[in-house]
């Protein structure tokens, strides 16, 4: 999942790479490293916002290492799922493994298929699909319809997306 | 004071649907053309495979309604007509052809360089020879019109290169293609199969025998090319369109799309970065590109007057001929 982290650092060197080292460790995949040297804190420390993605249930262990290493975490913030679309899918989406086409979106940590609507006709027709995608941001949603149309283009399936 | 009027001579090379509902809407809307515009058109030529009437001082009605009066084309071709009969404005209608241009594009040349004006419903050439034939057109101080040729009575090149100059244009999409909206619309009303809608489409006249460059999108992305070179002033041709047709659409995806409150729309789309695109799309019902039956519709995004949407008659020979009408106005006002 992706986390907004706003961290504050002592106002001595290195401090930086010591506050960002546990994210990788802990397998997070760092987005974004906003530091705001000129602002200080009233306690004289310097702020810094990261945005991440980590698996969710190592984020407890991750806050406490930070803190063991003098690094105070002032704030995290989930990403919510704020933009969706619908889509619509022809073609033989039962048979061509749907659950891997999900997985090819709800893998990205950034968006999740949150609806699917099927309707399946006779034997070996195809079948149609109403997908939503929600993701965290308008950029983000469009890269989960590129990365669905990827998927499924593979297995011939049709992608009818919004105007 | 009353001025006398101009006369325009006009031929009309392609005499079936739209050179007919040209010769029609002219006999309907002379006097009002000659009272409102000061323009007084004349036919002064007609051809067609069949072969070819002239008379420099206009065709009567009823020498315009008697193919048999005419002469065979062995003895005067179009391209004789185009040259050697004296007029101001050549109206192309001959058949559209997407791999040569033919005969339009040659049609069109001869009346550029015997220094007529050429206003066509043909998109053939304009898909394949947009920049030589315009550069050809300011050579000669003439004007090529196609108003009829993209949304046929909806208005679309001139409301955006006159109407809107000014604005900057970001995208045009919409239905440019009246068989696919309406095999669309009838097989969402009604659930039923495409074959079933296509059959049913054939046999009113609104779908051709072979309906292949209806339903796979290549009409609506002939068309797209035209705004793109026209409006966007790009150089495309059919080959830079990404396209997909209406022909694996089925009533399952239509019901599950209006479920989700759309309805489905083979869209043609081009935006100022030069992506060209035809596609089934999902439009919101409350959309205003959700028009029904066989109209087009296109919305104008512009960074000035925002979003602009027109909708009108994509087809029939009256529609094309209003296109038509309105080009040759436009040329001497
Ligand atoms: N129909 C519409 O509503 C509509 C709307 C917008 C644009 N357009 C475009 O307008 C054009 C005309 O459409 P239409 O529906 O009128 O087609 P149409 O009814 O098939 O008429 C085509 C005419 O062109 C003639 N023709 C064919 N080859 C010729 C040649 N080599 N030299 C001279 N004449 C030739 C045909 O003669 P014969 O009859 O002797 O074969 C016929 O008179 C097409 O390019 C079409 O895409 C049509």
């Amino acid at each position: 999942m992706k986390i907004s982290m706003d961290i504050e650092l002592k106002d001595i060197p290195g401090q930086l790479v010591r506050a960002l080292k546990p994210v990788s460790d802990f397998g997070g995949n760092l987005l974004s490293v906003l530091h705001q040297r000129d602002k200080k804190t009233p306690s004289g420390r310097i702020p810094v916002q990261l945005v991440f993605e980590i698996e969710e249930r190592r984020l407890d262990r991750l806050v406490e290492v930070l803190k063991e290493r003098g690094v105070n975490v002032a704030r995290i913030g989930k990403e919510r799922l704020k933009d969706s679309m619908v889509v619509l899918l022809i073609g033989h989406i039962v048979h061509s493994d749907v659950r891997e086409t999900i997985d090819s979106i709800d893998s990205t940590g950034f968006a999740e298929v949150v609806e699917l609507s099927l309707s399946m006709p006779a034997v070996d027709k195809k079948s149609a699909a109403s997908v939503t995608l929600s993701a965290i941001g308008k950029e983000e949603l469009k890269e989960a319809l590129n990365i669905l149309e990827r998927t499924v283009n593979k297995k011939g399936i049709m992608v009818i997306s919004s105007v | 004071m009353k001025t006398k009027p101009k006369t325009v001579r006009i031929s009309i090379i392609g005499f079936g649907n739209v050179g007919g509902g040209v010769a029609e809407a002219v006999r309907r809307k002379r006097e009002e053309i000659e009272r409102r515009h000061g323009i007084d058109i004349k036919i002064v030529g007609i051809a067609d495979l069949k072969g070819a009437i002239v008379n420099e001082n206009g065709l009567s009605e009823d020498a315009i309604m008697k193919p048999k009066t005419r002469r065979k084309p062995e003895d005067m071709t179009s391209r004789d007509v185009i040259k050697e009969i004296e007029h101001e404005v050549m109206v192309e209608a001959t058949p559209t052809n997407v791999e040569n241009g033919e005969p339009g594009l040659t049609h069109i040349i001869t009346a550029l360089e015997s220094d007529r004006h050429v206003v066509t419903s043909n998109k053939g050439p304009l898909a394949l020879e947009y920049s030589r034939l315009m550069e050809l057109a300011a050579k000669r101080g003439k004007e090529l019109r196609f108003e009829a040729a993209v949304g046929g009575a909806m208005p679309i090149i001139s409301l955006v290169r006159e109407n809107l100059a000014g604005n900057g244009i970001i995208s045009i999409k919409g239905i440019l293609n009246g068989t696919c909206n309406y095999i669309l619309t009838r097989m969402a009303e009604e659930g039923l199969p495409y074959e079933h809608v296509l059959k049913e489409a054939q046999e009113i006249g609104i779908a051709e025998s072979d309906p292949s460059k209806d339903v796979e999108g290549i009409d609506t992305a002939v068309k797209l090319v035209i705004l793109a070179n026209s409006v966007f002033d790009m150089n495309m041709t059919y080959e830079d369109v990404e396209v997909t047709g209406i022909t694996d659409i089925t009533p399952d995806a239509l019901k599950l799309a209006n479920d989700a409150g759309y309805m489905i729309k083979l869209i043609g789309e081009v935006d100022r970065a030069g992506g060209l695109k035809v596609a089934p799309r999902l439009v919101p019902k409350d959309d205003p590109l959700n028009v029904g039956g066989t109209l087009n519709v296109a919305t104008i995004k512009t960074d000035l007057a925002g979003d602009i949407t027109v909708i009108g008659k994509g087809a029939g020979p009256i529609e094309a001929a209003s296109a038509i009408l309105s080009d040759i106005i436009r040329i001497y006002s």
